[in-house]
């Protein structure tokens, strides 16, 4: 595992049990939350590895649903996760999978937020509270959720990354760390930017017009 | 200039270079990554040092009923125990507060993890109970907790910290590790004695398997955090007195991955071999697996 700050160590302030199985779990449904602006209407959790044999008893499945609902991994109401749903009039479902995962401790969610946009990512848990998060809506990426990140999907032709960067430089934010993805040459693509300050929603649109081969643009 | 390090000998190097100790070596390395000042990360800490201390007051002062309802309360028992204890009273005050500490965890509780929620009884109770013996301030054990997170990120980085990756060993063996050098640090020893402590906590609990009953960070895990927390006491004293570990701190850490590699699946947090396969556990398993979807 690679750790970039002491408090992946000595952290997080977390409610129990597991800092795997419950914070970094809660932490996977966060960025879920996050991806969809908060507003999560029907979200589908899959389990798998020991996230899916023993997740029930470490309060997994709650945690996940917590985070879908915006609970912080530190806060006490992690475990009434379900009944906060019925209150925030979500429908969160659970299955448990045997199907093999690269990391033993890694859940799918489905989600769909109130508008009616459709969303799926793939986290692991790797250790500490600390987690992954490997695929957003099919495409393979890679960040930790540690750091304010922006999500541009759009088409893989040259200057697209120029456009972008350029935007953030000129709000004087800074890119901590960057990676790009694409299913295949000229295909879909996919830009993960950690970044050292938040992105508001202004710059967040103006980064949707910079250019027209830009599908979508989420920030988390 | 860089403060940034990977591994114990170049932690020793750095100390060294700047005559500092580990604790502001990792205060450094800290500003330098995170960007933030020496107050705010200071600070920070001092979050986690308090939220230590209300778990360890939480789990002595009232019964801890686990989440299942299966464990709970040793903590207190301990406690009113140990003036008779054999181990000795301060002993079994430190391992006291490591059982409270873990029955908060395991009855939904908030707690530290250091360096996970499994393993979280360890650094506070070697820490905040031998500090109380030994007139530490606040100050002080924010220091040791710096000086643990440097050790914690050393062994994250070269091996592991997650019991599904390396078996308990990864968990309260790194815990005990922290909290043994962190202890020796405090009590003026010099970087490469504190990680002496540190190979010998790692050595003594080399290969432990992760094989929580019923999948849960119950049994055994409190009374593992119990002997964590009396391996970092002992791991200190054997370094501050002067023994030597034959094999160096790197050296065991990266022995300790190899260990975790070998380990076989069902022996890493998955609860299907060791104790969690034990008829008691699996009976105990079997009650738990139409949980009521809340409390």
């Amino acid at each position: 595992m690679k750790t970039t700050s002491v408090f992946d160590i000595i952290g997080p302030r977390m409610v129990g049990p597991s800092s795997s199985h419950t914070a970094g779990a809660a932490r996977i449904g966060l960025v879920a939350n996050k991806l969809a602006s908060g507003s999560i209407d029907k979200a589908h959790i899959t389990l798998y590895g020991s996230f899916a044999q023993t997740g029930r008893g470490h309060g997994t499945d709650k945690a996940i649903a917590a985070g879908l609902l915006g609970v912080e991994p530190n806060n006490a109401s992690l475990r009434y996760a379900m009944l906060l749903a019925e209150g925030a009039g979500a429908s969160i479902t659970i299955s448990y999978s045997s199907d093999e995962c690269e990391h033993p401790n890694t859940a799918r969610i489905d989600f769909e937020t109130k508008q009616g946009k459709k969303y799926s990512l793939l986290g692991q848990s790797i250790g500490g509270g600390n987690i992954k998060i490997v695929e957003v809506n099919g495409m393979e990426v890679e960040f930790s959720g540690n750091y304010p990140t922006l999500i541009v999907f759009y088409n893989d032709v040259p200057g697209v990354i120029t456009k972008v960067t350029s935007l953030l430089s000129l709000e004087g934010i800074n890119v901590a760390f960057m990676k790009v993805f694409r299913s295949a040459r000229r295909m879909n693509a996919c830009m993960i930017i950690e970044t050292d300050a938040p992105i508001d929603d202004a710059l967040l649109w103006q980064i949707n017009e910079c250019d027209p081969t830009i599908a979508e643009v989420c920030s988390i | 200039m860089t403060y940034q390090f990977s591994t114990g000998e170049e932690l020793i190097l750095l100390c060294a270079e700047h005559n500092i100790t580990m604790a502001e070596a990792m205060i450094r390395a800290e500003m330098q990554s995170s960007e933030l000042s020496r107050e705010d990360i200071v600070d920070e800490m001092r979050k986690n040092l308090y939220v230590m201390r209300e778990s360890i007051d939480e789990g002595i002062t009232s019964r801890q009923l686990t989440m299942t309802g299966q464990l709970g309360g040793d903590a207190e028992l301990l406690t009113r125990y140990a003036p008779k204890a054999i181990m000795g009273e301060h002993m079994a005050q430190v391992v006291a507060a490591a059982l409270a500490v873990t029955e908060v965890n395991a009855s939904m509780g908030k707690i530290v993890a250091a360096p996970t929620a499994g393993a979280s009884g360890i650094l506070p109770a070697v820490l905040i109970v031998c500090g109380d013996k030994k007139g530490f301030t606040d100050k002080q054990l924010i220091d040791g907790l710096f000086a643990a997170g440097a050790v914690g990120m050393i062994i994250a980085s070269r091996a592991s910290i997650s019991g599904a990756e390396g078996g308990c060993q990864a968990e309260t063996g790194t815990a005990a590790a922290m909290a043994a050098a962190a202890l020796a640090e405090l009590c003026g020893a010099s970087p490469k004695i504190a990680l002496t402590a540190a190979a010998i906590a790692l050595k003594n609990i080399m290969g432990l398997v992760c094989d929580p009953v019923a999948g849960l960070v119950e049994c055994p895990c409190i009374k593992r955090n119990a002997i964590g927390a009396a391996n970092a006491v002992l791991s200190c004293d054997m370094a501050l007195a002067g023994i030597t570990s034959l094999i160096p701190f790197d050296e065991v850490v990266l022995a300790m991955r190899s260990v975790g590699r070998l380990m076989h699946p069902d022996l890493r947090e998955t609860a299907k071999a060791g104790l969690a396969a034990t008829p008691t556990a699996l009976n105990i398993a079997k009650t738990l697996q139409n949980p009521s979807l809340d409390a």
